[in-house]
């Protein structure tokens, strides 16, 4: 999009790059039906995954980026999971508001994202910080195979570029 | 990192979920808490465990039961996991809580 003038830029980001062990964690994790605590290795342990960080449930940037994934069907390609500060309840009405095949992180203090360092502090909103958009590739092993973070505010993954790598794994 | 046996069926501050949890953490059994929905005509995930959408809910892999009605989990707790349990088994109850 060509915008007459400079979209906000958020900085290089120290976020784990591909062939790091993407940093472990346990959140809820809500799926369409409850949720309950579960750890990225114990998903990682079943088969690859697409990790999401995604802006707050219901900002614009969440739901194009959903949808892309959906019409891409990306969900057929590999697990996905998403993480984002909203509630479970939240995350329970995006779920089926994307019909895609998604369970959602749940990490209100923001506490992952600060883990990969893709921490976005939001201006106008005091005290909330909540992660950049984000997608990693993480294997069997949890190792990262393809990430991409960020660097303006909005701005979107390369999906064939995603798509690309998720052939890699 | 396995799951714990048990898994708890529970939804927030329902106080007879809270009765169970109470229960379990006396007898430090480890468990997993499943929030389901608020809304009784949804939980089906629920229902297709227990045959009934009541919470909370358990079910204990170490015996193969399943059961509903916090009244009757806390009975089966005491029976199964307290101190006066028949042939109390450590390697059942262990440690935490989640």
């Amino acid at each position: 999009m060509d915008l007459p003038f400079d979209v906000v830029g958020l900085g290089a980001a120290d976020h784990p790059t591909e062939g790091e062990q993407a940093p472990d964690f346990r959140r809820p994790l809500v799926t369409d039906e409850f949720w309950e605590d579960r750890a990225l290795s114990e998903l990682t342990a079943e088969g690859p995954v697409l990790l999401v960080f995604h802006p707050m449930d219901g900002a614009f940037p969440a739901t194009y980026m959903y949808n892309e994934l959906r019409d891409r069907a990306v969900d057929g390609e590999i697990r996905v999971v998403g993480c984002s500060v909203s509630s479970p309840y939240e995350h329970k009405t995006l779920i089926e508001d994307r019909e895609f095949d998604v369970a959602v992180f749940s990490d209100p203090k923001n506490g992952v994202a600060e883990q990969y360092d893709v921490v976005h502090d939001l201006d106008g909103m005091t005290g909330v910080a909540e992660p950049r958009p984000a997608v990693f590739v993480v294997d069997e092993e949890r190792v990262v195979r393809y990430a991409w973070v960020a660097e303006e505010w909005p701005e979107f993954p390369d999906y064939d570029e995603l798509e690309a790598a998720l052939d890699e794994v | 990192m396995s799951q714990p046996a048990i898994t708890l069926y529970r939804l927030q501050a329902c106080p007879f979920c809270e009765r169970v949890v109470r229960k379990l953490d006396e007898y430090d059994v480890a468990y997993q808490s499943r929030f389901v929905e608020a809304l009784h005509s949804k939980r089906d995930a629920v229902k297709r465990v227990t045959g009934s959408r009541a919470v909370p809910a358990i079910v204990d892999g170490n015996t193969g039961v399943t059961m509903s009605e916090s009244g009757n989990i806390v009975e089966y707790l005491e029976r199964t996991y307290g101190p006066s349990a028949a042939g109390a088994d450590e390697d059942t109850a262990t440690a935490g809580g989640s």
